[in-house]
């Protein structure tokens, strides 16, 4: 099943539907990297709420996913990962190191334009400078 | 089954006898019971006499013990004669229900059954002593029953006993480990106690779904309660922050005493990963700071203002 890639102004956000297989991963991979680069993006972000188990190969390639991105000059936050398949990721020592993750969508948003408008971005997103923005606005 | 092989060996030779000492086993159980019944308050009150002096069921009154006795004399002696045991064995679930608060300890019922049994055994032997054959098989009849009631009862109260224990555990185990917001998408999760393997799992899963539904971004887990820390549960706080990361959230871990930081950097569990924090304030502080928000004073708020 083909992971559908939508654009949403500078980023692009792939939306898992259902488990996958490797070979689908590959190929999202491919269009991921290769539509980063078409659409001049800034940002990517993979949501993966309806996946109930992540495996390691799905793990490794997401990981390796977010370092392609970042070398093709954006960043990739994974947002959505459910409680139980987090429990399941740690203890079989998967820790998607040094990806950025959100809780959900809009938080990953909310990240993306935080990295975005600040330059070099921080792990979380500092309140008073949104506010700051948004009385600018 | 030796037994049934046996029964069917014999099965052309031996019919008949094997059916009369059945018969008589039966034969032989009701005279036993009658006999019981009609020495029933002689016999119930030797047996709660034997009770206090063995010095059994201390935690209960000389009334009650008697009344209890009495209740158990009787259904033992229907189970004897009836063959069935769930009477008896709902008793006993009942009065180990009633008892186990009490701090009735596990020897102490074993004994009383037994007692029972002796006391039981002894007056057969003065009954038939003149008569060793019928005694015997007398005792033929009566112990198996008295032994599987005696097991019954056992059974019946440690599985009682295991059953609140294993209530009382639940309980005890849903409130040790809340999850509270102190303040939006701020989450504390103070940790008292000991820490097992089992434990660590829940309150990561509590954790994990708290953070879910509160939609938080910082957690702060406060560990000034927890007196000793081993590799494994360092290793198990050390999979909480990273599941913890995983929902897109941040841990701060307080309160870390001196004895558990030396244990943590002796056996070399790997902490870097982790944001520690003193104690609890300034973890809180500290994660207000990551969230920006600023506590001020209300005088100040009023200069600016």
């Amino acid at each position: 099943m083909e992971v559908p890639i939508l654009k949403q102004g500078s980023y692009l956000i792939a939306t898992f539907q259902a488990a996958l297989t490797d070979e689908d991963l590959l190929k999202l991979q491919d269009a991921l990297v290769m539509q980063v680069g078409k659409y001049r993006s800034r940002g990517v972000i993979i949501d993966v709420t309806a996946l109930d188990v992540m495996d390691s190969f799905a793990a490794r390639t997401l990981r390796s996913l977010a370092y392609m991105v970042r070398l093709r000059g954006a960043d990739t936050v994974i947002v959505g990962i459910q409680p139980e398949v987090a429990f399941a990721m740690v203890q079989l020592g998967l820790t998607l190191e040094s990806v950025r993750i959100a809780l959900d969508l809009e938080e990953g948003l909310a990240i993306m334009d935080q990295r975005t408008k600040t330059g070099k971005g921080l792990a979380l997103v500092d309140q008073r400078a949104k506010r700051g923005v948004l009385r600018e606005k | 089954m030796p037994k049934g092989n046996k029964e069917l060996h014999d099965l052309g030779t031996l019919t008949t006898e094997k059916s009369s000492t059945v018969e008589d086993n039966i034969a032989l159980l009701r005279e036993l019971v009658s006999h019981l019944r009609q020495n029933r308050t002689q016999l119930r009150q030797e047996w709660a006499r034997r009770i206090t002096e063995a010095k059994l069921l201390t935690a209960m009154s000389q009334e009650e013990i008697f009344t209890e006795a009495t209740a158990v004399y009787d259904n033992y002696v229907e189970a004897l004669e009836t063959g069935t045991f769930e009477a008896l064995q709902a008793y006993a679930r009942n009065l180990s229900e009633r008892i186990i608060p009490r701090g009735v300890e596990t020897h102490e019922v074993i004994g009383i059954v037994l007692l029972l049994r002796d006391v039981l055994a002894r007056s057969l032997f003065a009954k038939y002593q003149h008569d060793f054959a019928l005694l015997f098989r007398i005792l033929d009849a009566y112990e198996p029953a008295a032994n599987r009631i005696a097991n019954t009862v056992s059974v019946g109260f440690v599985q009682e006993r295991e059953r609140t224990i294993r209530q009382q555990q639940e309980a005890i185990r849903e409130l040790s480990t809340p999850v509270l917001q102190v303040r939006e998408r701020l989450l504390i999760l103070p940790i008292i106690g000991v820490i097992d393997p089992q434990r660590s799992r829940q309150l990561t899963e509590q954790l994990l779904r708290g953070i879910r539904t509160n939609r938080a971004k910082v957690v702060v887990i406060d560990i000034t309660g927890v007196a000793a820390m081993d590799s494994n549960v360092a290793n198990a706080l050390v999979q909480t922050v990273e599941a913890t990361r995983l929902l897109g959230a941040t841990v701060i871990v307080t309160g870390l005493s001196p004895e558990i930081a030396q244990t943590l950097v002796t056996i070399g569990v790997d902490l870097a990963k982790m944001n520690t924090v003193g104690d609890l304030q300034g973890g809180i502080e500290e994660a207000e700071r990551l969230l920006g928000y600023k506590v001020v004073p209300i005088s100040e708020t009023a200069q600016l203002a």
